[in-house]
């Protein structure tokens, strides 16, 4: 029976209360030691013949008959009011359909009602103003250059803490302040300023990071198609469920009367959590036209209008007694969330709860600035967060004289700090042990020593992650088993590049005994599949992996009732192996062949995510150490070698998971070394909108990365002992390379990235203070 | 930092018409061994006219600026981005893509390798990434992993695949050289 329950459920590292529906579906979990067949080989991707063959459709690459072209004309100004608008020319161009605008648009709220879907006021340049719809691209893009606008340019403002500001502009006048929510959000335990004055030493630190851009190779964007009073819309989605619910909201529809349709998204990265505004134009558009419209940004857009890792900068304070016991931290944060926001972005997730500390304050000022608005990215705050904690426990353990390991191991939290309830499972310390071990942390002295040449200085780092990913009810699934033998397995998640795909495959196929070639999965479509959540949060695994399982079990009960009535034997004494139905007599039949006389017909099991535990908490955790050798006269960062050991429950799959570790990692390398975009302050504009501009990781720019997994199999946290991966690796790769390149200089870079010319000011700035400190001792004496 | 870009020289074109357009008029094109004939623009670059006319949508759009390189095809054997090329240029060269990779019904080892590799995760920059090597196997069946990094060194992949990459370029070369013929 569906339950409805109230409860604290964590997503992002954040948590909500919330009121879920949960179907107890019991299934007993695998214990750690029960031998499985699928579940846990490195199997290949299921979807990877597709893939490899150019066969695999993105949304990109959907064509239908009679499609228009829609662009998006996007506003040049940080902050304006349309004062005149004339589409006239642009409706006169041959090939040209419609011209949406504010004029003839409906006014569909946006942003939680911050903007609509076409407002009178721009607050950031990309923000959308017009959309031609065309013949083909070209045309559409000609007719862009026909629309004339006069804009009234408005006062702006693009530093955050300049917008914090009592006379600051502001970016929406019916706002008391620019900040998002009104206030800071603060969170407080214990007595802070009795925990600074128990230290007896307190270091503290300013961190800066970059704003930083997804650059999915897909650029956001959707196709919609109407057939009768029924919208379909192919979309580049984390979730084809809440682009349904939100487009049925703003265009008035019934959920019934909207499918959306997700096969293969070249990538997302939190980016594509939500619907964009290209989905509900290209509805609308599709609507008044009477033909399907196909809206794709470029990457000029891609890079203004769909999100960003916000900039932050980070005050850390850090309290200790003299053998590394944390007394008390104090962390303020300012982000810059940019024009509109649905939530309010926060770096001190971490610093809540990675370590043990009785008094911890954290102040997150989330910023509306005339800026592209942020968005999730791959564990968001909790990699900016990350950079500033981690730094500062080392420059804590360098003043008090304590190897970092050693602090970080003093200060291990064995209950959650903010719940003060047990984890369910931990592998933090068996990350560090490895991970110590794979990079030679206890001889790092001495190859430093031997590798550090000429300007050349070695150095050694490591940086920790704490992040959720425990996922969680509502997830449903369908197992239909066929009476040739074979099963398709129906969910309403997607696979967004990570292998869902294939651990569902996997999963299910385990819980059948059925080989792995005889399950499908069909993902991505509100219209076949049963409701799952967002792909985000390191939560699909572990949210519908359990869903399968159940649904599976269920599936493989009715077949063995069904088996026991057509073979005339007691249902107790049959299992199924393989694809076969085994009898107490030794006897193998293939599931085909017992069905057989039912002739065409289905079974049907069906399964639901059960509740998460009550009085535990489900997290993931992980260990990254990093070997970086810098150049002291050209202040270039070369990282050597990675190691990134996490813990993230049952391994489902070695092969994809060893995908997931490296892309983390590797998109924290770029976030550290090299990725960020430019604004112009004086006219807010961002100048690296293009991947000429902002740069991402090639090939050439990966060092040796060693990962490995710490599999832990957690049968508490839900039936198939899996946690989520997705953002765990990505989180403390920059700080492991920030304590690196601290460890090579003895010096530290307190900015992201860590360019060449911040490593020389940072090697200037040192030798100033030396001079002085000497200058001063020379007239002392 | 290596840049996006590639380091090979890229082959030599012959326009062997005069100058058409700017309407639509016809052109031909050799694909995948396949003559065709499309009614196009002259501005219409290759990977649309593959993408759109030709419904080959293997190719992939990620950028139409030549900075990624989800567009890579190969001309007469040599990776290009598709979406730096007019199509009308292309006349009487040959073009491959990623689906004229495969032999009947048989995947090409190149392709084989990356599924058992893992080097792809989402499959966006999959084919060009495919072609890329393919193209340097064909000129160097033997390649160390340097020249497997720099012949991919122009394709750009967001979820990071690069080390399965180069694993995968490695494998379909091993595998190649100890199958001849193909």
């Amino acid at each position: 029976m569906a339950k409805v329950v109230k409860v604290q459920t964590e997503f992002e590292g954040r948590f909500y209360e919330e009121t879920i529906v949960v179907e107890g579906t019991e299934v007993e979990p695998w214990a750690p030691e029960q031998p499985l067949k699928l579940v846990g080989r490195p199997v290949p991707r299921v979807d990877g013949p597709e893939k490899v063959t150019g066969r695999a459709r993105f949304t990109h690459d959907v064509r239908l008959p009679g499609m228009l072209h829609g662009k998006i004309l996007r506003s040049p100004h940080p902050h304006a009011r349309i004062k005149r608008l004339d589409t006239s020319k642009a409706e006169r161009l041959p090939g040209v359909r419609l011209v949406l605008s504010h004029q003839n648009a409906p006014e569909i709220p946006w942003f939680r009602g911050q903007t609509r879907l076409f407002d009178t006021t721009v607050r950031y340049v990309g923000d959308e103003v017009a959309c031609v719809v065309a013949d083909d691209e070209e045309t559409a893009e000609e007719a862009l250059r026909l629309i004339e606008v006069e804009y009234e340019p408005l006062p702006f403002v693009v530093d955050p803490e300049r917008a914090l500001e009592p006379d600051a502009p502001r970016v929406h006048e019916s706002q008391p302040n620019n900040l998002v929510n009104g206030e800071p959000e603060v969170y407080e335990r214990g007595d802070v300023q009795q925990g600074f004055a128990e230290a007896d030493v307190v270091v503290e630190g300013v961190f800066r990071t970059q704003t930083a851009l997804h650059n999915c190779l897909e650029t956001h964007g959707s196709v919609a198609h109407w057939d009768g009073d029924s919208l379909t819309i192919w979309d580049s989605t984390q979730h084809v469920f809440g682009v349904r619910f939100q487009l049925a909201r703003a265009l008035g529809l019934p959920l019934h009367k909207v499918r959306v349709i997700k096969r293969h998204m070249g990538g997302g990265f939190g980016s594509k959590n939500q619907a964009g505004k290209y989905a509900a134009i290209a509805a609308l558009a599709a609507r008044m036209t009477g033909r399907p419209v196909k809206i794709v940004l470029d990457r000029f857009e891609e890079n203004l209008a769909t999100g960003n890792r916000p900039a932050t900068i980070q005050t850390l304070k850090l309290g200790a007694k003299r053998d590394g016991t944390l007394t008390a931290i104090f962390h303020k944060s300012i982000l810059n969330a940019g024009a509109y926001a649905v939530w309010a972005p926060s770096a001190s997730g971490p610093t809540k709860r990675l370590y043990a500390c009785p008094n911890v304050r954290t102040e997150d000022w989330a910023v509306f600035t005339n800026l592209g608005p942020f968005s999730a990215f791959r564990a968001p705050g909790y990699v900016e967060g990350t950079f500033a904690l981690e730094s500062m426990m080392d420059e804590l353990a360098k003043a008090l004289g304590l190897d970092p390991l050693e602090l970080r191991l003093k200060n291990y939290a064995e209950i959650d700090p903010i719940t003060n309830k047990p984890y369910t499972t931990k592998g933090l310390r068996q990350a560090y042990e490895r991970g110590a071990q794979l990079i030679g942390w206890a001889e790092r002295a001495h190859t430093k020593r031997a590798r550090s040449k000429g300007p050349k200085r070695v150095g050694f780092g490591l940086a920790s992650q704490i992040w959720g990913g425990s996922g969680g009810p509502p997830a449903y699934a369908l197992v239909k088993l066929n009476p040739d033998g074979t099963a398709t397995v129906v969910t309403g998640t997607q696979d967004i590049g990570t292998g869902t795909r294939t651990a569902l495959a996997q999963i299910a196929a385990e819980a059948l005994s059925f080989p792995l070639d005889a399950v499908e999965v069909e993902l991505g479509d509100t219209q076949w599949g049963v409701y799952a959540p967002l792909s985000a949060g390191s939560m699909t695994l572990a949210t519908v992996g359990p869903a399968v399982r159940a649904a599976a079990e269920d599936a493989k009960k009715q077949l063995l009732d069904v088996a026991a009535q057509l073979l005339e034997l007691p249902k107790e004494g049959l299992r199924v192996e393989d694809g076969h139905i085994a009898t107490p007599k030794g006897e193998r039949l293939p599931v085909a062949e017992v069905l057989r006389p039912l002739g065409n017909f289905q079974i049907v099991g069906k399964g639901a995510r059960g509740p998460n535990p009550d009085d535990k908490n489900v997290n993931t955790f992980g260990a990254q150490f990093a070997q970086v050798e810098v150049d002291v006269e050209t202040g270039e960062v070369r990282v050597e070698k990675i190691v990134a050991v996490h813990e993230s429950g049952r391994v489902v799959n070695p092969l994809t998971i060893r995908s997931q570790l490296y892309g983390g990692v590797i998109m924290g390398l770029g976030y550290a070394l090299l990725e960020r975009r430019l604004d112009d302050p004086r006219r807010g504009l961002p100048v690296t909108p293009t991947l000429e501009t902002y740069k991402v990781l090639t090939v050439a720019d990966v060092p040796e990365i060693v990962a490995e997994m710490v599999d832990l199999p957690d049968p508490e946290a839900n039936p198939i002992g899996a946690k989520g991966v997705g953002e765990p690796p990505i989180i403390p790769t920059a700080a492991a390379i920030a304590n690196a390149v601290a460890d090579a200089l003895g010096v530290r870079v307190y900015e992201l990235p860590l360019s060449p010319d911040r490593v020389l000011a940072a090697l200037r700035g040192a030798q100033a203070k030396k001079d002085e400190e000497e200058g001063e001792e020379g007239e002392a004496s | 930092m290596a840049k996006a870009v590639r380091a090979e020289p890229e082959p030599e074109l012959e326009v062997p018409v005069p100058v058409r357009g700017p309407e639509r008029g016809p052109i031909k094109l050799r694909v995948n061994g396949e003559k065709h004939e499309l009614w196009v623009e002259p501005r219409r670059t290759l990977l649309d006219a593959l993408r759109d006319d030709l419904g080959l949508t293997g190719a992939k759009k990620g950028c139409d600026e030549g900075t990624c390189g989800t567009c890579t095809v190969l001309l007469d054997g040599k990776p290009i981005y598709a979406c730096l090329r007019l199509a009308i240029e292309c006349e009487g060269h040959e073009i491959t893509t990623i689906e004229g990779l495969a032999q009947g019904g048989e995947l090409h080892p190149v392709q084989r390798a990356f599924i058992e590799e893992d080097a792809l995760q989402c499959g966006f920059c999959t084919p060009g990434q495919i072609l890329s090597v393919k193209a340097l196997l064909d000129e160097n069946p033997n390649p160390t992993e340097e020249d497997v990094r720099r012949a991919v060194s122009g394709n750009l992949c967001r979820c990071g695949a690069y080390p399965h990459i180069v694993r995968a370029a490695l494998r379909a070369a091993k595998g190649l050289a100890e199958r001849p013929g193909r």
